[in-house]
Formats: structure tokens, C-alpha cells, sequence
């Protein structure tokens, strides 16, 4: 149930930013401070949801496996992996930890 | 196309339905956006803040609508279509045109390459799951999720002032996840943003 309605409200949503300004804005511009704070915003829900998915358990926080496993991800990543490999890494690493301890 | 694959993985072990996983990527279509929904349900978040966190994300579309317009220009029902093809690549490839005419054209190739393979690799990932839960812990399919996370994260972290609101924002979060309700520490993050919007003289560029 919650979910099929976070997916129409999210639809709805998300439709409604990407039709506005070719619908009802024409061609006016942001304001230069908006567009700035909009084009930061992800960075910070970005790694927000990369900790919080790492720690997030069972309503509360626990460190474990996975924290290897974004370890792993972030090393790939500064080698400049490919995506596939970013996640088989990460995934690998952490079943490696779980197998270990 | 991978990323397809890993959504439809994190959304099946969310425990949404082949059909509700794939209807996110051909309502929603926006990756990132769903992939953060999908993360606050699994973690019993309220569908409020699921949609508020998808939202946050997607704000940036707004953006690309506007450097999209004159692209676009033509019949609104037109204009209403292609309007969901709107995403960092079609956007990408269409500003990257100087003609008008390309612009358009460049917009909707990637845009419509990029709907046809996102769903189907979404598909695809939805039932590769669906079909073995065990298969999460031992594999380490759970850690798959912050990794795409952090990938995503990752081609924005050479900017300085997105490195600010990025720590910013992480920090925000993981300070709020023990006491704050699941999904909460995610659209508090938001404020993060903030950290990294400096005077325009401070960042020496116009």
C-alpha cells in the first residue's frame, strides 16, 4: 500500500518539476541563488542515503559488514571502476566479511 | 543499464511487486529519485517522507526543464510528452547541440534510448531478485544499495561547494538516525546543501 502510493505521488511529482517550465514558465529563468541550491541539494541527499543505507537496520543503526562493503565501493570508485564493478566489489566485499567473522 | 539492474534488485528487496518496481521506472523515470524513495520504504519510512526524499532529488529537473524550453518549443501536448523525458542525460545531450533543431533531436534519442533500456534492465533486476531472498545477506546484495548511492555521489565530489553540502548533508543525517523516524535524517539532509551555497565573489567566479 505505501508504496504504491509513494510511487503515484512521486510520479505526479516528479512529472510536475520537469513540465513546469516547458509547460507554464516559457523561457524565464531561475534566480541564480535557486538554481545554485538546486543543483547542490543531491550531493547532500546523495550521501546522506550512501551513510544511512551503510548503518540503517531494523528501525535503528548498527555497524557491520556493510560498512566494508562501502569501504570497497569507495576505493573503486577513486580507481575510476565502471559501475558493475563499483557494486560487485561492494557486494563482495561485504559477503567476504559476513564469511569471515 | 546496470543501474537499471540495481534498481530493480534494491526495489524487489524492498519488497515492492515486479509490477510496482517496474511502474516506478515508467512513471517516475528518474534514477536516483527512485532508488531514494525505494530506500526510505525499506526502511519504514512513511510514504510522505519516501516521496519528499524522491522529490528532493528531483528538484534539480526543474533546472533541466528550464535549459530544455526553447528546445522544446511547439504544441503544449507536445511539450507535455517529451516533458517526461526530461533527465540528466537527455539533457545532457541535447544542450550539448547548437541548432535548435538538433537540440530537440539529441534530447529525445537519449531520452527515449535511456526510458527503453532503464526499463528493461529494471525488469530484469526485479526478477533476478524475486526469485532468492537468502541470496541478500550471503552475497552482500544489501551493500549494493550504498554503493550505488555513493556512485552516483561520486562525478559531483570534484566540485568544492558540492564536496560541502555533501558532508554536510551526510553528516546531517547520521547525527539524526538514531533519535529521528526512518527517512527523516535523509530530507534533513537536505538543509546540507546549504554548507556548500558561498557568495559568488567567495568562489571567485562570476
Amino acid at each position: 500500500m505505501t508504496a504504491t502510493v509513494v510511487l503515484l505521488g512521486l510520479a505526479a511529482g516528479t512529472y510536475g518539476l520537469k513540465s513546469l517550465a516547458p509547460l507554464l514558465l516559457g523561457g524565464r529563468a531561475l534566480p541564480r541563488s535557486v538554481a545554485w541550491l538546486v543543483s547542490l541539494l543531491p550531493a547532500a541527499v546523495l550521501a546522506a542515503l550512501a551513510l544511512v543505507s551503510t548503518v540503517a537496520r531494523d528501525g535503528g543503526a548498527a555497524l557491520d559488514a556493510r560498512l566494508v562493503g562501502l569501504a570497497a565501493a569507495a576505493a573503486a570508485l577513486a580507481a575510476r571502476a565502471p559501475f558493475v564493478a563499483v557494486v560487485v566489489v561492494a557486494a563482495g566485499a561485504t559477503a567476504l566479511t559476513r564469511a569471515v567473522f | 543499464m546496470p543501474f537499471g539492474v540495481a534498481f530493480g534488485i534494491a526495489s524487489a528487496d524492498a519488497g515492492l511487486t515486479t509490477w510496482q518496481t517496474s511502474a516506478f521506472s515508467l512513471l517516475v523515470f528518474a534514477g536516483s529519485a527512485q532508488f531514494a524513495a525505494v530506500e526510505v520504504i525499506s526502511s519504514g519510512g512513511s510514504a510522505l517522507a519516501a516521496i519528499a526524499a524522491g522529490l528532493l532529488l528531483n528538484l534539480r529537473s526543474l533546472a533541466f526543464g528550464v535549459a530544455m524550453t526553447s528546445a522544446l518549443a511547439g504544441p503544449w501536448w507536445k511539450r507535455a510528452a517529451w516533458s517526461h523525458f526530461m533527465i540528466d542525460e537527455s539533457t545532457a545531450v541535447g544542450s550539448a547541440q547548437s541548432e535548435r533543431r538538433w537540440r530537440r533531436y539529441g534530447y529525445l534519442c537519449a531520452g527515449l534510448t535511456i526510458f527503453v533500456t532503464w526499463n528493461l534492465s529494471t525488469l530484469i533486476g526485479a526478477a533476478t531478485l524475486s526469485s532468492g531472498g537468502e541470496l541478500v545477506t550471503t552475497w552482500g546484495i544489501d551493500a549494493t544499495i550504498p554503493a550505488a548511492f555513493l556512485a552516483l555521489l561520486w562525478s559531483r565530489l570534484a566540485d568544492v561547494d558540492q564536496r560541502r553540502s555533501a558532508v554536510a548533508g551526510g553528516l546531517i543525517a547520521l547525527a539524526l538516525v538514531p533519535f529521528a523516524p526512518p527517512g527523516v535524517p535523509i530530507l534533513a539532509a537536505g538543509v546540507g546543501a546549504l554548507a556548500g551555497c558561498r557568495q559568488p565573489r567567495e568562489r571567485g567566479a562570476p
